[in-house]
C-alpha cells in the first residue's frame, strides 16, 4: 500500500512533472539531431582554430578563423573568388557530362557483349589505383596547356568508376523485373528505359555521386598546376596564386569554397535526387 | 510407371482447346551438359478451365510455366495459344510470380497495374488507369492506389499483382506458386478470393504449386508430374471441390489419393 503515491500536500500531484520530462525529451531529440551535432563540431573546430591562431600569432602561417572569414567575404566580393569558382564549375560540368555520355555508350556495349564487358572491367581495374591527376603530365604533353588537358583528366576520373557502377547496376537488375518487362512485350529501347534504367537507378546515382567527387578533387588538383585560361583561372589556381602572394587567409577562403561547393552539390543535388526517386520508392534506405 | 490409383479425368471433349502443349520437352544447358527438365508432356486448357500443374520440386512445373509465358523455348514439342505457336513473351499470357518484387518499386500501385496496358500500347494512359482502378477495387486495394509497393504487406503485393494480371485481361493467366511466400492465414484468404474472381470472370488459369490442398481447391483439373525429369503421372478432375469442402472427408480422400499418386503408397496413408 505504501508504494502507491498518495496525493496530499507533501506529495504534489504528478502533473507538474510532465513538462519537465517533455522538456528533457525535447532537448535529447535536439542533441541527437544530425544538424545539431554537425553544427557543434563546426563550432568546436572554429574555436580551436581561432585559439591556435591567436596563440601561434603568425597570420602568414596560420591566419585566425575570423581573418579567414573576412578574407572569404572580401575575396567573394572583390577578388574574383566567385568568378574562379564559376570557371571551375563550368569546366567541371563540361567534363562530367561528356564522361557520363561516354561511359553510358561503353556500358551499353558492355551489357550487350561479353568481350567488351571484360575489356571494360580490365581497363577500369588498371586505372582505378592510378589517381586521374597522375595523367596530367601526359595530358599536357599531348594537348598542351589548356582546357583540353583538364577535360582529358576529368573525363578519365569519371568514366571508369561510373561505368563500373552502372555495369554492376544493370547486371544486378532482379530477374523478376526483367521477366515482368518481357512479359508485357517490352523490347529494345522501351525495355531499357522502362525496366533496366529505373531498376538500376540506385547504382546509377551512386556511380554519378562517386564520379562527381572524383571529378571535383581532380579538377582542383589540376588547376593547382595551371589555370583554366589566362583570363580567369579556376579555384585551384586562385588558391595557388594566393599562396604565392602569401595571402594565407585567401588560401583558406579558397579551400573553404572548395568544401562548400562539394558539400552543396552532395547535399542538394544528389540527396535531392535520391529522396525524389530511390528513397521514395523504398529502393534505398 | 506407377499404376494410377485414381480414375483418370473424364474425357470431357473441350469444345475449344485454348491452350495446348504437345510433346513438350524442355532442356537446360549447364556447364556439365544438358539437363532434361520436362519430358514429352501433353496437356490442353479449355477456355474458363483452371489447370493446376502439381508435383514435387524438380518436376519441371515452373519450367513449363516459363515456356508457356515464352521465356523458355521448347527443345521439342509445341505450345500453342488459340492454334498459334508461342514464339516469345507477350501480354496475352500474363504471369503472376511468387516473388514480391514483381511489382516495380518505382511505380505506384495504380501505375503498376496499368503498366501492362500502357507498355503494350493497347490503351491510353487515362483509360488504362480506369481499368487498373477497377481491377484494384476488385481485389480490395482501393485504399492504396497511390502508394508505392514497398509500403505494402506481402499479401497486398500479391493482390496488386493479381489485379495487374486481371487488368491486362490475358487469354491465359499464368501463376507460379503465387501464394507460397505468404503466411497460412493470408494464403487461405487469397485462395478464397482468387476462386471468387475466377468464377466471376471465368478466367482461364494455368497454376503451378507443390501444395496438394491448394491444387485441389484452385483447380478444375490437376496434372500430376513426377520429378527428374518431369513426366506426366496422371490427370484428374477436381472441379467439384471448393473452399467449403476444406476439411471434409471427401476432400481428405482426394488429397490422400493425390499424395499417393505423387509419392507412391496405397493411397490410404498420407
Amino acid at each position: 500500500m505504501s508504494d502507491i503515491p498518495v496525493f496530499d500536500a507533501t506529495h504534489p500531484a504528478p502533473s507538474p512533472a510532465i513538462p519537465t520530462t517533455r522538456r528533457r525529451d525535447g532537448l535529447r531529440r535536439i542533441t541527437r539531431a544530425l544538424w545539431f551535432r554537425r553544427l557543434t563540431v563546426l563550432v568546436i573546430l572554429a574555436l580551436a582554430w581561432e585559439l591556435a591562431a591567436r596563440w601561434q600569432d603568425n597570420p602568414i602561417l596560420l591566419p585566425s578563423f575570423l581573418e579567414a572569414f573576412a578574407a572569404f567575404r572580401e575575396a567573394s566580393l572583390n577578388e574574383g573568388l566567385l568568378l574562379a569558382a564559376a570557371a571551375s564549375l563550368a569546366v567541371l560540368v563540361k567534363g562530367y557530362v561528356a564522361a557520363i555520355v561516354i561511359a553510358t555508350v561503353i556500358v551499353a556495349f558492355a551489357v550487350a557483349n561479353g568481350f567488351v564487358r571484360d575489356a571494360l572491367q580490365t581497363v577500369a581495374a588498371m586505372l582505378s589505383p592510378l589517381p586521374a591527376i597522375a595523367l596530367l603530365p601526359l595530358a599536357l604533353l599531348w594537348f598542351g596547356l589548356g582546357e583540353v588537358s583538364l577535360l582529358f583528366v576529368l573525363i578519365n576520373a569519371v568514366v571508369w568508376p561510373f561505368a563500373l557502377a552502372a555495369l554492376q547496376g544493370f547486371e544486378g537488375v532482379p530477374e523478376t523485373h526483367r521477366l515482368v518487362g518481357r512479359n508485357y512485350g517490352l523490347k529494345g529501347p522501351a525495355y531499357v528505359r522502362q525496366i533496366l534504367i529505373p531498376s538500376a537507378l540506385p547504382a546509377l546515382i551512386s556511380g554519378m555521386r562517386v564520379g562527381w567527387a572524383f571529378a571535383w578533387r581532380t579538377l582542383i588538383a589540376a588547376e593547382l598546376v595551371f589555370g583554366v585560361s589566362s583570363s580567369s583561372g579556376g579555384l585551384g589556381w586562385f588558391i595557388f596564386r594566393a599562396r604565392n602572394e602569401l595571402y594565407t587567409d585567401r588560401v583558406f577562403a579558397g579551400l573553404a569554397t572548395v568544401i562548400l561547393i562539394g558539400l552543396l552539390v552532395e547535399a542538394v543535388a544528389f540527396r535531392g535526387l535520391e529522396s525524389a526517386t530511390v528513397r521514395r520508392w523504398g529502393m534505398l534506405r | 510407371m506407377l499404376a494410377p490409383t485414381i480414375e483418370a479425368a473424364p474425357q470431357v471433349k473441350p469444345d475449344k482447346p485454348l491452350f495446348e502443349a504437345r510433346g513438350l520437352t524442355l532442356d537446360y544447358t549447364t556447364e556439365r551438359g544438358t539437363v532434361r527438365a520436362v519430358d514429352a508432356v501433353d496437356f490442353t486448357l479449355a477456355e474458363g478451365e483452371r489447370l493446376v500443374l502439381l508435383g514435387p520440386s524438380g518436376c519441371g512445373k515452373s519450367s513449363i510455366l516459363k515456356a508457356a509465358a515464352g521465356f523458355l523455348a521448347p527443345s521439342a514439342g509445341t505450345l500453342t495459344l488459340s492454334g498459334r505457336p508461342i514464339t516469345g513473351p507477350g501480354p496475352d499470357r500474363i504471369v503472376v510470380f511468387q516473388e514480391f518484387d514483381q511489382l516495380l518499386p518505382w511505380k505506384t500501385v495504380l501505375d503498376n497495374v496499368a503498366f501492362p496496358l500502357t507498355a503494350s500500347r493497347r490503351k491510353k494512359k487515362d483509360e488504362a488507369r480506369e481499368i487498373a482502378t477497377a481491377a484494384l477495387r476488385r481485389v480490395g486495394l482501393e485504399r492504396v492506389l497511390h502508394s508505392y509497393p514497398h509500403t505494402l504487406s506481402g499479401g497486398m503485393k500479391q493482390r496488386a499483382a493479381i489485379a495487374r494480371a486481371l487488368a491486362a485481361s490475358p487469354d491465359v493467366l499464368l501463376m507460379d506458386e503465387p501464394f507460397a511466400a505468404l503466411d497460412a492465414l493470408t494464403r487461405l484468404q487469397m485462395q478464397r478470393d482468387l476462386l471468387d474472381i475466377a468464377r466471376e470472370t471465368g478466367l482461364t488459369l494455368l497454376f503451378v504449386t507443390h501444395d496438394i490442398d491448394e491444387a485441389v481447391l484452385i483447380g478444375t483439373r490437376l496434372h500430376l508430374l513426377s520429378a527428374h525429369p518431369g513426366r506426366t503421372i496422371t490427370t484428374l478432375d477436381v472441379s467439384a471441390f471448393d473452399m467449403r469442402d476444406l476439411g471434409t472427408a471427401a476432400f481428405e480422400t482426394v488429397s490422400r489419393r493425390v499424395h499417393a499418386a505423387l509419392f507412391g503408397g496405397t493411397g490410404g496413408e498420407p
